[in-house]
């Protein structure tokens, strides 16, 4: 790959990397104020717990995952299809588009102007910097994917009857994904925050504006997970000494998230009034279906990552799980990756069952969810893709295997008690979104003490591990003198490609479908909220 | 497209196993009656106190050992911020925001939803044993949002 793609596509992991750092850090002072040791005061710009909670948020699940998806998908696509990227110039523009946009957001968070959360629900009424900066960050996403786009028909032209490589095929399902999916978002933004936020409107109606939001907000959550999947099927099989178990069922899977990840939205307002029962249960139902391919996931994995460990001499039934290359960082992080994904879905069934979520619904039980979820299965998975990307775009030697193994380690223990803690205290009903040690009626409620303890604890050995990550980093871009020797790891497939029917790349056929089955989700309800539209005045409450 | 015998297994098993879950719980959304919020009517917020019934928050007896409790959330309390009911009750929480979002969660119940200002929460519960149970604030509504609680006492 070129040195100036290879720069580009840098640049895109150093701003996630730097988003992770500011947002993450915040991660192990919210949980030591749930355990009742408060550092906010230490902290000088911050003003409040929410106020560094609206970082963690934004930063963490919103930067650090859109720009490492961006830079690793422009990798997987140029280095699958062995290809230049179709145009640089486009590259950097979309870079420069997102940065622009975190920057604006970022000084608005930083100067107490938004201390709205990364859901940014009206009629919390931020700068409008905040929400063009957001904005901005979305547009960009479309020039990545348009940029992707073109690479892949120039290569079709010139191979107008093979398969598209694995990798490329999985970048481009994810962006057709995400590019449906990101509407919701985008009219929110233009149509509602932004007036509202700049005093056109006299206001805005806050049910409609959830609805939109969580049209992109749950499919956001394949966005940010699609790129991991990219990794598990098409290289961690290699990188773990073997061979993936079928190629057409990893396309087959990926594909079904693209009409299926979109009218699943409402799930996230089942306590929702003003939204009819019976369009929840249409959601809750879609649900369920669009788990589908993620167990599909699960199954290809082991098999394959079971070929790999008798590859690898393994025996008996059990015996290949720990002939895998635990001692290789990367993989290491990947494995754990998955098996912390792996709770986090079964979790998510929880959320997903129409009522059971009635126990769960905004409780700290939801953080607990998707810290194994996004940020676990998928962020332990960049921070294993980085211990071989960074070497590889940089030409320089990871700094230390043995701290980046160590890393992994602690990310996964640590974790596991964070997310046991979260978990534990939702059930007790614990607010989430909550300055907790400073509750009024957390004393009221003895039993939190213990789980928020786990809290605490699981957070200080995950800021072990997050700054372990970040030193490595650092080093291995300032320190690390010698080269690296890296490939791009690709894995041959037991069932190979030329098995997947050639109608899984036609792409309007997917479209039509997600178009389809969106419109039919989402259509009535919208129309009724829209005829039902009750503006409300924004308002800064903090 | 070749499908592997024991993959096909395990999407016949996956797809079996979805439907008993979902099954399991329509099941009881139908048997125990477990509802979710759905459209309960709407109100301008910056009118509520001429619009009844939130004009006057409160406990009202509809028959005997039912009640129909009236909450209005603002930032950052319940007015009112403590009922109390008999044990055996059946209680009708009628809610609304005045200003932002916010959320009702009663704890150690299956109550839970969100306030939104302009539309009308409407949920049911009956209190079956002696109690004092804590309703708190599950959705970030500014600084003091960990402030916002308040008290059903089941006499
Ligand atoms: C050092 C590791 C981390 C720790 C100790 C940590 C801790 C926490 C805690 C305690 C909360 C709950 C705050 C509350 O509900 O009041 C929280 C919220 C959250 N965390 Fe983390 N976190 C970490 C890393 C991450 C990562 C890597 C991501 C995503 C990539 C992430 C995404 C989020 C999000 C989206 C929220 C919800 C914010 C909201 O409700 O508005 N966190 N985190
Ligand atoms: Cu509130
Ligand atoms: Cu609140």
């Amino acid at each position: 790959m070129s040195l100036a793609q290879r720069r580009l596509v840098s640049w895109h992991l150093y701003v996630a990397v730097g988003a992770l750092a500011l947002g993450a850090s915040m991660g192990p002072l919210q949980a030591l104020e749930h355990m009742g040791i408060d550092l906010y005061r230490y902290v000088p710009f911050l003003a409040s717990y929410y106020q560094g909670l609206s970082l963690h948020g934004v930063l963490n699940v919103l930067v650090w995952t859109t720009f490492f998806i961006s830079g690793f998908l422009t990798f997987v696509t140029s280095a699958t299809l062995r290809r230049p990227l179709y145009s640089l110039r486009l590259g950097w523009l979309a870079w420069g588009l997102m940065t622009v946009g975190v920057v604006m957001a970022g000084w608005a968070m930083l100067t107490n102007q938004a201390t709205v959360l990364f859901t940014s629900y009206p009629p919390l009424k931020g700068h409008p910097a905040y929400y063009f900066g957001l904005t901005l960050l979305v547009v960009g996403t479309w020039l990545v994917s348009a940029n992707l786009f073109l690479t892949w028909r120039q290569w079709r032209r010139e191979h107008p009857t093979e398969r598209t490589p694995l990798g490329a095929f999985g970048a481009l399902v994810t962006f057709v994904m995400w590019d449906l999916a990101s509407v919701g978002l985008a009219v929110e933004s233009l149509l509602m925050l932004i007036p509202m936020s700049l005093g056109t409107v006299e206001g805005t109606d806050p049910v409609l504006a959830r609805a939109f939001f969580w049209f992109t907000g749950h499919p956001i959550v394949y966005f940010w997970l699609l790129p991991a999947y990219v990794s598990w099927y098409s290289m961690v099989p290699k990188q773990a000494g073997g061979k993936l178990f079928s190629d057409p069922l990893a396309r087959l899977a990926l594909l079904l998230f693209i009409p299926f990840s979109i009218p699943v939205g409402l799930h996230h307002q089942f306590t929702d009034p003003g939204i009819a029962q019976g369009w929840k249960m249409v959601h809750a139902a879609l649900t369920f279906v669009v788990f589908f391919p993620s167990a599909m996931t699960a199954f290809t994995l082991l098999a394959s990552l079971e070929n790999a460990g008798r590859a690898r001499g393994a025996r008996g039934w059990f015996d290949w799980f720990f002939r895998l290359p635990w001692r290789d960082p990367s993989v290491a992080a990947q494995l754990f990756a998955m098996i912390l994904f792996a709770l986090g879905g079964i979790s998510g069934i929880i959320n997903a069952s129409y009522n059971l979520n009635l126990m769960v619904h905004n409780t700290a039980w939801v953080p607990g969810h998707f810290h194994l979820t996004v940020g676990s299965g998928v962020t332990l998975t960049f921070m294993g893709i980085s211990y071989w990307l960074i070497p590889y775009l940089t030409g320089r030697r990871l700094w230390s295997p043995k701290a980046a193994l160590v890393q992994a380690w602690t990310w996964f223990i640590g974790m596991l008690i964070f997310g046991r803690g979260m978990h534990w205290l939702g059930l007790l009903g614990a607010p989430r979104r909550t300055m907790l040690g400073a509750a009024t009626y957390a004393q009221l409620r003895p039993d939190w003490a213990l789980p928020s303890v786990l809290v605490g604890v699981g957070g200080v050995i995950l800021a072990v591990s997050l700054y372990l990550y970040l030193v490595q980093i650092v080093a291995t871009l300032f320190f690390s003198r010698e080269p690296a020797q890296v490939e791009v790891p690709e894995a041959e497939a037991v069932s190979g490609p030329e098995h997947a029917p050639f109608w899984f790349e036609r792409w309007r056929l997917w479209v039509g479908a997600a178009v389809g089955l969106a419109a039919l989700g989402y259509v009535p309800t919208l129309v009724d909220l829209l005829t039902r539209f009750t503006p409300v005045p924004g308002l800064r409450v903090w | 497209m070749q499908i592997d015998r024991y993959e096909r297994r395990w999407m016949v098993l996956t797809a079996v196993t979805l439907a008993v879950l979902f099954v399991a719980v329509m099941g009881s959304v139908l048997g125990a009656g477990i509802q979710v919020p759905g459209i309960d009517g709407q109100v301008d917020p910056r009118a509520l106190a001429s619009t009844p019934p939130f004009d006057r928050p409160g406990l009202r007896e509809l028959g005997p050992g039912r009640y129909e409790a009236t909450i209005v959330a603002f930032i950052w309390a319940y007015s009112p911020n403590e009922i109390r009911v008999p044990a055996g009750s059946t209680v009708t929480f009628t809610l609304t925001s005045r200003d932002v979002v916010h959320g009702f969660r009663i704890l150690d119940t299956p109550v839970n939803t969100m306030v939104i200002p302009g539309q009308v929460a409407r949920v049911t519960h009956t209190f079956t044993r002696p109690d004092t149970y804590l309703f708190v604030c599950h959705e970030y509504c500014g600084v003091n949002h960990h402030t916002m609680y308040g008290r059903i006492i089941v006499e």
